[in-house]
């Protein structure tokens, strides 16, 4: 048996029925970061003893013959914007460099409760502020399927975990794209939930009406197992939706025929890659093959997403950054005399140049004069790139894009252009600002062999429909 | 160009930044440049459309309540450690980069 290649359910069986351990699970993933990870950078920290406690736990479960929960033994990776008792959390930051959380996030805590072994916390960029994860303010992640290339962003270490074998699943966090569009560039699957979906307690904010946290997986099923087990109303976060969750897990199974799966033209235009756009139409060749009726619709406002979302997301991490002042934790410069020194200095040596940058555009947003015509627009127009989405689901059951206009590119391809950045992102943050839930599944690679990834949205707390066509998409022709 | 080097001086102060010279150029530019596309949102005439701040008071909540009231559900006691402890205070000055076992420490406010 091939330890870092299973599925949840695989490895969560082969430790209850003694083929393997907990331990052995842990161990294998720990050699395989040991062995890969030096020149990819997915980890930032790792916490051996903490995941070998729940290994005991589990393999004692085990030798009992007491059923293992559904994430028994199996070893995952967490964004490093999550928060973990005694384990320090960076979110990529130096000026969290030393950082360690006295409590738990709440998802974090719901994965350990259902048996997962958390190895360490992934890479990510600063504060979650990136689509390569070159903003990192430790090392940049390499991308696993070739090394010269970005792994994406901002969940590029959790995406390059599971990518290269070094976690089952991985926990990841998305506000404009950042856990698809790494899923995409690294060739694995990547679900963001419905705003409000999974808690997000002990999440670092970065935009907190845009946060989400969601998992990085290797099957469709594996994204609805994690899923299943983090959704669901939890009593310290006032934004979890008070919903029933169903069995996800069981929803995947149901045929897809009759679905109708709506295809927009928006997202087919100018910048698309030539090679990505062939292969999600043949991705959705095949879903009609498999019996769903592809509906053109129109969501007209697309081309204003991404000055939309960059003026909302920068107006409130402005707002969510100003807590980094240097007094109750995190990084405080030397040798100032003041207490106003303290905090400018404390933040521009903390703080990297594009959280600097979000920060004074989202300040400038929200300052006098002109927040009517920049924030109080932009909460305008997310109201129309919203109800476009609402008029297409009238008609259709999902809608079908490509996740990401390319495949992953060059390390230093697009850092000397923040604007040029922003557009990797521009079929993935409508979904954040209209609260819909959406998933990315690999659909083929271009020539050159990197992964393309296909873009599937769904209803307001729809995740199983979007699920079910991804996990049909999924299965052998 | 929208924005100049005192815009960017100004911004700065707002977001308790003081930024190197360099940086500032480089603001200058970047904004402008960023600024320039986001010119296109006034394209859309907007006069009669609700600003969205958020899309958790339309989904998932019983819309038959008018405003707080669907929130009712994400309402608590107000009590003292209600629902968790509070943080020890030594757990509570664990991470702080100056303190005193007590009070966290910092620069003088006031200057005589």
């Amino acid at each position: 048996m091939q330890l870092t290649q299973l599925t949840i359910d695989a490895a969560r069986s082969a430790v209850q029925e003694r083929k393997t351990t907990a331990l052995a699970l842990a161990e294998a993933h720990y050699a395989r970061i040991q062995s890969e990870d030096e020149q990819i950078g997915a980890f930032l920290t790792l916490c051996k003893e903490r995941a070998l406690e729940q290994a005991d736990r589990i393999d004692r479960m085990a030798a009992e013959g007491k059923p293992l929960p559904p994430l028994g033994g199996v070893p995952v990776g967490v964004k490093d914007v999550m928060s973990t008792r005694g384990v320090r959390t960076t979110a990529g930051s130096k000026i969290l460099g030393d950082y360690i959380p006295p409590y738990d996030c709440t998802a974090v805590a719901r994965m350990e409760a259902a048996g997962a072994m958390v190895l360490g916390k992934t890479n990510c960029d600063e504060f979650a502020m990136g689509s390569s994860n070159e903003n990192s303010a430790f090392r940049p992640v390499h991308n696993p399927r070739d090394l010269s290339r970005v792994p994406g962003g901002s969940s590029g270490g959790s995406a390059a975990a599971v990518a290269a074998d070094m976690a089952v699943v991985a926990l990841g966090s998305d506000t404009g794209g950042s856990i698809r569009q790494p899923a995409s560039f690294c060739g694995v699957v990547g679900l963001m939930p419905t705003y409000g979906r999974v808690s997000r307690y002990g999440l670092i904010a970065f935009a907190s009406s845009l946060d989400h946290i969601g998992p990085l997986a290797k099957t469709v099923e594996d994204a609805a197992i994690v899923l299943r087990t983090i959704a669901g109303r939890d009593p310290m976060d006032a934004t979890s939706a008070d919903l029933p969750v169903p069995d996800y897990v069981a929803e995947i199974e149901k045929p897809v025929r009759g679905l109708r799966l709506g295809v927009a033209k928006e997202y087919f235009g100018e910048g698309l890659d030539g090679e990505v756009r062939h292969a999600v139409e043949s991705a959705i060749d095949k879903l009609q093959s498999l019996g769903c009726e592809i509906v053109p619709v129109s969501l007209p406002h697309t081309p204003y997403a991404i000055p939309t979302y960059y003026l909302i997301a920068t107006a409130e991490a402005s707002s969510n950054l100003a807590r980094y002042d240097g007094v109750r934790y995190g990084y405080r410069a030397a040798g100032v005399k003041t207490l106003s020194e303290m905090y400018r200095r404390s933040r521009d040596e903390g703080f990297g140049a594009e959280v600097k940058r979000r920060i004074m555009l989202g300040t400038y947003a929200l300052s006098a004069g002109y927040y009517d015509a920049y924030y109080l627009k932009a909460q305008k127009v997310r109201t129309l790139l919203t109800r476009d989405f609402e008029e297409a689901f009238r008609k259709v059951d999902a809608i079908v894009t490509p996740t990401s206009p390319t495949a992953a590119f060059r390390l230093g391809e697009k850092s000397n252009d923040p604007l040029a950045m922003y557009l990797a992102d521009i079929y993935t943050v409508t979904a954040d600002l209209a609260g819909i839930p959406g998933i990315s599944i690999p659909c083929g690679e271009t020539k050159q062999k990197l992964p393309i990834g296909l873009q599937i949205l769904g209803k307001h707390f729809d995740e199983a429909t979007i699920l079910r066509v991804a996990h049909a998409y999924e299965q052998p022709a | 160009m929208k924005v100049t080097e005192k815009d960017v001086a100004y911004v700065a102060d707002l977001a308790n930044l003081e930024l190197s010279a360099p940086e500032r150029a480089g603001m200058v530019r970047d904004l402008n440049s960023i600024l320039d596309y986001i010119e296109r949102l006034n394209e859309l005439d907007t006069s009669n459309v609700e600003p969205m701040a958020q899309v958790s008071d339309r989904y998932g909540v019983d819309e038959s309540k008018q405003g707080s009231e669907r929130f009712a559900y994400a309402s608590r006691e107000d009590v003292v450690e209600g629902l968790r402890k509070s943080l020890p205070q030594d757990v509570a000055l664990a991470n702080a980069p100056d303190a005193d076992g007590t009070f966290f420490r910092v620069p003088k406010v006031i200057e005589r």
